[in-house]
């Protein structure tokens, strides 16, 4: 995709925007159940009512993984750490930016912020110490 | 409702064979299959084709009109996708046609070609069975989702990579006889141990390998077996199929596999069995941390319980249930969309003892357990023989 711009997936690009200008959120149904957009129905119960809710400013990480070989879009970012972290009322993947990866942990703290791949230039959700 | 026999199967070699095409891979494995079956091609009323990622290394798509020519049918042909199940999930919907009338003899069956594709473009072909807006684009591989799993999987039960090793031992050393495995060639813990990391904890024994294959089955009902008197004494008696969200992040569970207990629990309906009643399984470790999941989603091993299992012996040739006899995804290798059906080649062989492994066998009920991506779907199936 780096000869052409990318042509921009509604919901998804709005939710790294969002999360660009600390504004970051999710989706919430009226049971309580957390999604990320583009959604028009909550993939657990079905309710069609689903409102933005503010995204914690932390969460913790629950799993994460550091990965030697990589697709090509991210063969000069390897090796690097990829973590789904706990912010409560979702999880969210992305790559653990700025911190050792000798001291990545489950449970570890983390803040969600947008970077750049090394490859390709592309924008990437981080994983940035609070 | 009529039951169902397997009867007739085949395989390719599975390996690098980078210059075959799917369709002539399809070609061997159907053509064995015939041949062991006995049953006329003419008499094919439709072909079930699982395949995953032909866009992509063969710039192929509508492949089922296509294997049905190269398997020299002139029946209608229906492609099934499901990532890694998709031949499981062809095999489940011809086992259904032939109980409810649709068909009396159906080739079920799968190819996929990727070495063609080298190391870094098949990472990314099979990447595409994640969610590529929350996965692929935050750097997630294959084999990084399931060292996700594993990292979850320590931190909530306990394990080591010590214990993964073992199962990667064991799935090598099922394969030595194995004429069709990828991999026919013993390794030590210590090699698992040593081998470079892919995505820390799982190494390069941690993985399946990359496999050009096919696998073929001829299914027929009942009534046509016994009219045409063939010699067909495995029966499909239990299927199950099951399906979770497709990233992780959006699970309930990071270690554990809700789709494949579904399907399990289905599939033991189905057959009206229970897990104690079977004696042997194959099973998709396409990492090995995936053959733990396995093990206990099929309920043999509570969660949490099913790490150790290769390391006690349980699961080993030798053990009271032994798992993955054919050298598993592990060592047999694992053309994906060829896997799910070659699970049922394996395992009819094992069952009616012309398998180099059938003597290990310890009774005649065994399953099989194929998962597509990192278990968003799941089939499941019962094989039985008449002794």
């Amino acid at each position: 995709m780096s000869d052409a711009e990318r042509v921009r997936d509604e919901g998804f690009d709005d939710f790294l925007d969002a999360i660009e200008s600390g504004e970051g959120f999710y989706l919430e149904c009226p049971e309580g159940h957390g999604s990320l957009p583009p959604r028009r129905v909550c993939p657990h119960c079905g309710a069609t009512d689903l409102r933005e809710t503010t995204l914690p400013e932390t969460g913790d990480i629950e799993t994460f993984t550091t990965v030697h070989v990589a697709a090509p879009e991210f063969v000069d970012d390897a090796p690097y750490v990829t973590a789904v972290a706990d912010f409560g009322g979702v999880r969210l993947t992305g790559i653990v930016r700025g911190i050792d990866p000798d001291d990545v942990a489950v449970g570890t703290e983390v803040a969600p912020d947008v970077g750049e791949t090394e490859t390709a230039d592309e924008r990437v959700l981080v994983f940035r110490t609070p | 409702m009529t039951g169902v026999r397997v009867a007739g199967v085949g395989l390719t070699h599975f390996g690098q064979h980078p210059e075959r095409t799917g369709r002539d891979l399809f070609a061997e494995a159907s053509q064995r299959a015939f041949e062991d079956a006995g049953v006329p091609r003419a008499d094919v009323e439709q072909l079930n084709y699982g395949n995953f990622m032909g866009e992509l290394s063969e710039h192929q798509g509508h492949q089922g009109p296509l294997m049905a020519e190269a398997a020299g049918l002139t029946a209608p042909a229906t492609r099934y996708e499901s990532a890694c199940a998709s031949s499981g999930v062809a095999v489940r919907e011809a086992v259904k046609d032939v109980r409810n009338g649709e068909a009396d003899v159906i080739l079920v069956g799968g190819a996929e070609r990727m070495n063609n594709l080298g190391t870094a473009g098949t990472t990314e072909a099979l990447a595409i069975a994640a969610d590529d807006l929350y996965e692929v684009r935050a750097g997630m591989t294959f084999p990084a989702a399931y060292a996700l799993m594993a990292r979850a999987y320590f931190d909530q039960y306990g394990g080591s990579k010590e214990d993964l090793a073992e199962i990667a031992v064991k799935n090598h050393d099922n394969a030595l006889d194995n004429e069709f495995a990828q991999f026919q060639k013993a390794i030590s813990v210590e090699d698992a141990l040593d081998a470079p990391t892919i995505a820390a904890p799982l190494g390069l024994y941690d993985a399946c390998p990359i496999t050009d294959g096919a696998s073929a089955a001829v299914l027929v009902s009942d009534e046509y077996a016994d009219e045409h008197g063939l010699d067909a004494p495995v029966s499909v008696t239990g299927t199950g199929q099951g399906g979770d969200k497709m990233a992780l992040q959006d699970r309930q569970f990071l270690a554990r596999t809700p789709a494949a207990e579904r399907a399990a629990e289905e599939a033991y309906d189905d057959a009206g069995i229970g897990p104690q009643d079977v004696s042997v399984a194959e099973v998709h470790d396409c990492f090995t941390i995936a053959e733990v999941l396995a093990l206990e989603a099929l309920d043999f091993y509570a969660p949490g319980e099913g790490i150790g299992a290769a390391a006690r012996g349980e699961t080993t040739r030798d053990g009271d249930r032994p798992v993955n006899l054919s050298g598993g995804l592990k060592a047999k290798g694992h053309p994906v969309g060829a896997t799910g059906t070659s699970q049922i080649v394996e395992m009819t062989r094992l069952l009616r003892g012309d398998h180099p492994n059938s003597d290990a066998v310890p009774g005649d009920v065994g399953v099989t357990h194929n998962a597509g991506g990192t278990v968003g779907s799941t089939t499941v199936h019962v094989l039985e023989v008449e002794e």
